[in-house]
């Protein structure tokens, strides 16, 4: 326990830090992955249900608080509210279809819902289809606080951050999160002690969708861009290999995954598809040669279980 | 009569063959995804990855090699049950008795592999591959031109389709097949070599991915991206149809081909989503899918 507090304050003190270290708008990007990541990390981690279709709630917020912030003129927290809002629809929507099917079947109808959201925003007209939304403002924090900085920007979104990984720590150690593992270890089990077993997974489903589009809608806003690649299917499987490398089913790895993917796209970004190919690569080793991920690896290696 | 639904006869007719020509690929695909389910519990995601591998095989051999269709209809399957046959033996064969998830996520990161190698020799823009002499111009019906290649198509994937299901169902090794998705144990105590076995079923599967893309290339262009796009769609067929039957999996992918067809002759705009609909709608009316019987 003391070790995750511990962790959680060197978090905050570097994540203060930060900005004044390295580039702004490289920190925002790691961080808004990150959360995407750890959000993506309380279905698969927590629930044991892969879905391979993240990327339609991410997007799909951060088109929605795009929209909001530049065609309705709404002030940042009321956009990033709506798209995060607009992901819990969806996904109380998807989540009550997928969850009819389990294992495999569930990665596959996520996938396919995803695809089907990308073709929904490839051809509604607020997306702009292959432009996407450009030059989205990022206005005034409650119309006082001016986060044209960088800076600032990046503040806003490292509390954004924080919230949203202290939150899905709270969601975990809470009763609710305990049913939840208990289904991740034995369905059938958690079934026959009389949990509602699909109700349990859908309100997970929605909470993971809610929280992937806080980070799509804040990463618009950080960005001031909202594009197809935020809900194509490569986005559904990059921030399951974040999940991987980092570890399933930690609390830090997921973030942790997401700022190495992220850092090696950055760097690579000049060699086209080898980053796809080394990303496959990646994958391929992860699976094959280290499953726990790095910072699950750690905390076995340190002799504690797992998940906290 | 030159007109159906309000609709031309001749670009109805046009769309429902280029529905049905979808629907072979969708059902050759599905098919190779169902057989290698029932074997290895694997959804082998590099299967849309190997079907355009098969594309760019057989362009190569035809524009390298100057190999014609016809040999590249034979060599493509064959090289890409080699390459099956290795992912087998050296990747997925670790995976046994693992959680499911895995051998999907090690397929993923496959395709990407094999399409970010095939992007970075190739570029993203299609290829052009030239239709074989035999099958250029098409047959007048009197009511509408059918092309000769797409006719040619859908005969061949059904003839595969039938033959596949024939072999699986009707024959003695189709029973050891079935008898090692039943039980792999008690197959291996009566003497039969069950590894074997699964290697040859993986690569039987994705062989027939390689033989979709052959007979694909003349018809789309020979392209990177072709697997990723096509192999989503296959998900949610096999979705639709469960992959418990073989039969199942053939009759959803063509049924699937056509509606997609029809619906771009009526309602264009809902052309790319209408197979994600209709498996929203099969989730919420028969969860476990039309055929199905969850494994």
């Amino acid at each position: 326990m003391s070790r995750t507090a511990l962790t959680f304050w060197v978090l905050l003190a570097a994540g203060l830090a930060a900005p004044f270290v390295g580039y702004p708008i490289f920190l925002m990007k790691v961080l808004c992955f990150a959360l995407f990541a750890s959000a993506f990390n309380l279905l698969i981690g927590f629930t044991g249900l892969l879905s391979f279709g993240h990327a339609m709630f991410f997007g799909f917020a951060a088109y929605v608080s795009g929209h909001a912030a530049k065609v309705w003129g709404l002030t940042p927290e009321l956009a990033i509210l709506a798209g995060t809002a607009s992901a819990a629809g969806i996904g109380a929507v998807t989540g009550w279809l997928a969850v009819r099917r389990q294992g495999i079947y569930f990665a596959m109808v996520t996938l396919a819902l995803a695809q089907m959201v990308y073709f929904i925003c490839v051809q509604a007209p607020f997306t702009y289809a292959e432009d996407g939304i450009q030059s989205i403002p990022r206005g005034s924090l409650f119309g006082v606080v001016d986060l044209s900085g960088d800076r600032t920007m990046y503040y806003l979104v490292f509390a954004v951050f924080m919230l949203g990984l202290l939150g899905i720590y709270r969601i975990i150690h809470s009763p609710f999160g305990q049913v939840l593992k208990s289904i991740r270890e034995n369905e059938a089990r958690a079934l026959s002690l009389g949990y509602d077993v699909d109700r349990y997974k859908l309100v997970a489903f929605i909470l993971s969708a809610t929280l992937a589009g806080l980070a799509g809608a804040t990463k618009s806003l950080a960005f001031g861009l909202a594009t197809l690649t935020d809900v194509s299917w490569q986005m559904s499987g990059e921030v399951v290999l974040m999940t991987l490398l980092g570890g399933m089913g930690t609390i830090f790895g997921p973030a942790l995954g997401a700022a190495i993917i992220v850092t090696m796209q950055n760097y690579l970004s000049g060699l086209g598809p080898m980053v796809t190919i080394i990303m496959g690569a990646t994958f391929v080793a992860c699976v094959l040669l280290f499953r726990r991920g790095i910072v699950g690896e750690l905390e076995y290696r340190l002799g504690r279980k797992s998940g906290g | 009569m030159d007109e159906i639904f309000g609709v031309p006869i001749q670009a109805f007719m046009g769309q429902l063959m280029l529905g049905l020509v979808n629907g072979s690929f969708y059902a050759l695909l599905s098919l190779g995804l169902a057989v290698i389910f029932g074997m290895l519990n694997i959804v082998n995601f590099a299967h849309g990855a190997l079907y355009m591998v098969g594309a760019f095989f057989a362009w190569m051999l035809l524009n390298y090699a100057g190999i014609n269709y016809w040999m590249a209809l034979v060599l493509v399957p064959l090289a890409v049950g080699l390459i099956g046959v290795l992912i087998e033996k050296f990747l997925l064969q670790w995976l046994q008795g693992l959680d499911h998830l895995y051998g999907l996520l090690l397929t993923f990161g496959l395709a990407l592999m094999l399409e970010g190698a095939f992007r970075e020799a190739y570029g993203s823009s299609g290829l052009p591959y030239e239709l074989p002499e035999v099958f250029r111009g098409a047959f007048d019906l009197g009511f509408m031109f059918l092309p000769k290649y797409r006719a040619w198509v859908v005969v061949a994937a059904l003839v595969v389709c039938l033959l596949t299901w024939y072999v699986i169902e009707k024959t003695k090794l189709g029973a050891y097949l079935r008898a090692g998705t039943e039980n792999p144990n008690l197959v291996k105590a009566f003497g039969i070599n069950v590894p074997l076995m699964v290697t040859l079923t993986y690569a039987f599967g994705v062989g027939l991915a390689g033989l979709a893309g052959a007979m694909a290339a003349p018809i789309y262009q020979v392209s990177p991206l072709m697997g990723s796009n096509i192999i989503i769609i296959v998900f949610a067929v096999v979705v639709i149809g469960g992959m418990g039957s073989i039969l199942g999996s053939i009759v959803t992918g063509l049924a699937l081909g056509l509606i997609e067809g029809l619906s771009k002759v009526f309602y264009a705009e809902i052309s790319t989503t209408v197979v994600f609909i209709i498996m929203a709608i099969v989730l919420m009316v028969r969860p476990a899918g039309l055929f199905g019987r969850e494994k």
